[in-house]
């Protein structure tokens, strides 16, 4: 089996803000995928199917919203797949997309991922009570922070690397015009004082509740060519990894399914040294710990070095591996969107459109996202080069 | 195209599920079956996706915990479709086709009986503009039926025969809810649901779950059943406008377009000799039949069809294996299998299967 070479040949994203009452849900998805388009230079009779990801229906108080947006996103009369991975959403939805294309079904497909959280509250659809299930009652951040502090003793990183991550994607922000947050002054300092919400993370550590949608063109080689097109990114490699939320000794600080995505993207993109041969990656930092994690958990770092790279400057915007140049989850965070952001930006990179917080030369980059309690994995490796 | 077959098949469907199972209890038994009829285990298995609904759940992330049924230790290939499991079985298609994957385990599960169902689908519909109305699905599809008599394109009698028919195949089917020896008349007999639907128009509201495996015939794994695989001939899946007030509600134009687009231009469904249609209500199984251009010496829903049994985002995948069946066992060599999702069948996918030779790895 030799798959269809597929590239991303437009991507659009909305402004992330944390209220976008301007626009009704139809409203939003079309500006994400009315800039895809445009940028694909394509218009909805080119597209051939539409896959839409977002993360829970609770989160928007519309069962299966994709069925009353068909007319809206451009799906009538073609195939319409709906996926639903939890965080991972974005990233998952993508690797559908280009698998259509990739098993030769489809020359041109649209994707977009979307949360519109100011429409039905959030808090309440992660908080109905299940069955003989503990409940949390700390939402994500409590969810996650015992295995920021099982990441920092078994490290032995310094305690304001948390900081550093989050000084670092709060500046890049500035740099990207959709970004949600946009706090000018941000320092290591003034996020070492912002209160601390669930120990160690702090105020200015979390990502914020978002607005948005993100949307690409993906589209066949044979389709590339009639496009007028000349930066595609190429996908180069594509992997989803699942494990159970828990058992017998899972490690939550460094979970086997990311590990095992990881390796497998590698291996299958001719990769042996992601550290050197990736030149900037985007990876899901919902809080700012998960950096250091999530280096180590990609093979970027060995176990227990990852916050190394974050303190000597690797991961920023001027580094050799920079990480999170649009801001990241941690300035803007439409959660069933977030994934594909990710993966939309590592391709921006590679099509060297990335403006005001592009890294010089990028030729391949990783996108990434997680979800659940870290036990969902989709990634994927974009570049200048056909695969 | 790789060729693709269905291998393997189960499933479950109550009126109500005794308590309330969780994924776990729900799949487990599922996945056993399957492992039987197969002769493999998960590691065989090279890629996992299913289909569910958080709102039918009544939770978010409703489908996390299932994957606590597979054993997936270590870490799997897995996805999930807020859809009938019938497009988690494409997705799985399209992961083969790829190269990705050699072999997929697909399933689909729901407690629909946990709410007031026709209440719950109404969320579907536009939130801004119809959903404060609550136009529950019965009442749409009654509107529906309604035109239809109203515009002679169908009759309350031929509604009947479709309830009838329905009924009385569902005696052969040890899974179906709803079913009995019944007579036009004895349908024309039951008062009114919702004007013209009478209960039996209607599907029970049921609990269920599905699992299939489907693998790609040239690299079947050693172990592999010496059946008659059913190839997936074509798969294909269309959606129409949610607009209730823009279409006419006596067409549904993509299921004639997935119909099309599965056939294959050369032969199309003409060979097509049962046919498992997801038709909820006695009247969108004529709607279907005409779209698809199944005329009368096709043998419609043998299974006794949704109207025996209707588990939420399982039913359509059931469909899928219910028309494997009939290959498996010699009864046809090409079948039509269909799915159906939201409002007054707005989306629709087909799959048609065909027999296919059995490349057991030592022949090949």
């Amino acid at each position: 089996m030799t798959k269809t070479p597929a590239a991303v040949i437009g991507v659009g994203q909305t402004h992330y803000r944390a209220k976008r009452e301007d626009v009704s849900m139809p409203g939003l998805l079309r500006e994400a995928i009315d800039r895809a388009l445009a940028d694909a230079e394509l218009t909805f009779a080119d597209i051939d199917a539409v896959v839409v990801g977002k993360a829970p229906d609770l989160f928007e108080g519309v069962m299966m919203p994709e069925l009353f947006l068909a007319d809206a996103i451009g799906a009538t009369g073609k195939p319409m797949i709906r996926v639903h991975t939890a965080g991972s959403v974005g990233g998952s939805t993508a690797i559908v997309a280009a698998s259509l294309v990739q098993s030769g079904v489809h020359d041109r497909v649209l994707t977009v991922a979307f949360e519109k959280q100011s429409e039905s509250n959030a808090m309440w659809a992660l908080s109905i009570p299940v069955p003989f299930t503990m409940p949390v009652h700390a939402g994500a951040g409590g969810f996650f922070a015992p295995h920021v502090r099982s990441y920092i003793r078994r490290s032995g990183a310094p305690t304001e690397i948390g900081a550093m991550v989050a000084a670092k994607d709060r500046n890049n922000a500035l740099k990207n015009p959709y970004a949600h947050l946009r706090n000018p002054d941000t320092t290591i300092e003034s996020v070492l004082a912002s209160q601390v919400l669930w120990d160690p993370v702090r105020y200015d550590e979390t990502c914020p509740s978002s607005d948005g949608a993100c949307a690409m063109v993906i589209a066949s080689e044979g389709a590339v060519k009639a496009s007028g097109i000349t930066n595609p990114a190429w996908i180069q490699g594509q992997v989803m990894r699942s494990e159970p939320l828990a058992y017998a000794e899972r490690d939550q600080a460094n979970p086997w399914a990311g590990r095992d995505a990881a390796a497998h993207l590698w291996r299958s993109t001719g990769i042996t040294d992601p550290r050197t041969e990736i030149d900037c990656a985007e990876i899901y930092v919902p809080f700012s710990w998960f950096e250091p994690m999530w280096m180590e958990n990609l093979g970027f770092a060995a176990e227990g070095e990852g916050w190394k790279l974050t303190e000597q400057g690797v991961t920023a915007l001027t580094g050799d591996l920079p990480v999170n140049m649009s801001g990241g989850v941690l300035s803007s965070n439409p959660i069933g969107a977030s994934g594909m952001i990710r993966f939309a930006e590592a391709a921006l990179q590679v099509m060297g459109e990335a403006g005001e917080h592009q890294v010089d030369g990028a030729r391949r980059a990783l996108g990434h996202a997680y979800g659940g309690g870290s036990q969902f994995f989709a990634m994927w490796v974009v570049g200048s080069q056909k695969p | 195209m790789r060729d693709v077959a269905v291998v393997g098949f189960a499933q479950r469907q109550m009126r109500e599920f005794d308590g309330s199972p969780n994924c776990i209890e729900l799949l487990v038994p599922l996945l056993q079956e399957l492992w039987e009829q197969t002769g493999w285990t998960k590691e065989d298995i090279g890629f996992w996706c299913s289909g569910s609904s958080d709102y039918l759940a009544g939770r978010s992330f409703s489908f996390v915990t299932a994957i606590d049924a597979l054993g997936a230790v270590p870490p799997i290939s897995e996805s999930h479709v807020e859809m009938d499991a019938a497009w988690a079985l494409y997705e799985a298609w399209i992961k083969i086709q790829t190269g990705e994957a050699d072999t997929a385990l697909v399933y689909g599960f729901g407690k629909s009986s946990a709410s007031t169902l026709r209440r719950t689908l109404a969320l579907q519909l536009d939130p801004y503009t119809l959903t404060p109305l609550w136009p529950d699905t019965v009442s749409i599809a009654g509107m529906q039926a309604r035109l239809g008599i109203e515009q002679g394109v169908w009759s309350e009698k031929e509604m009947a025969e479709v309830a009838a028919r329905s009924r009385t195949n569902a005696t052969g089917n040890e899974h179906a809810i709803r079913r009995g020896e019944t007579t036009i008349d004895d349908v024309l007999a039951q008062e009114l649901l919702a004007d013209p639907l009478r209960r039996w128009d209607c599907a029970p509201v049921t609990d269920g779950a599905a699992a299939i495996v489907i693998a790609a015939t040239d690299t079947l794994p050693r172990t592999s059943p010496a059946i008659r695989p059913a190839v997936i001939t074509g798969i294909a899946h269309c959606v129409d406008s949610p607009s209730l007030g823009l279409r006419d509600l006596t067409r549904s134009p993509s299921a004639e377009r997935a119909g099309a687009a599965a056939g294959g231009a050369s032969v199309g469904l003409a060979d097509v000799t049962v046919a498992e249609l997801h038709a909820p209500f006695s009247h969108q199984e004529l709607i279907l039949r005409r779209e698809l251009g199944l005329g009368d010496d096709v043998r419609i829903n043998p299974s006794g069809g949704a109207l025996g049994g209707n588990p939420m985002f399982s039913a359509g995948l059931i469909r899928i294996g219910e028309a494997a069946r009939r290959i498996w066992s010699g009864e046809a060599d090409k079948v039509l299998a269909h799915a159906t999702s939201g409002a007054a069948l707005q989306q629709n996918l087909v799959c048609v299967m065909a027999s296919g030779q059995a490349r057991r790895p030592e022949e090949r």
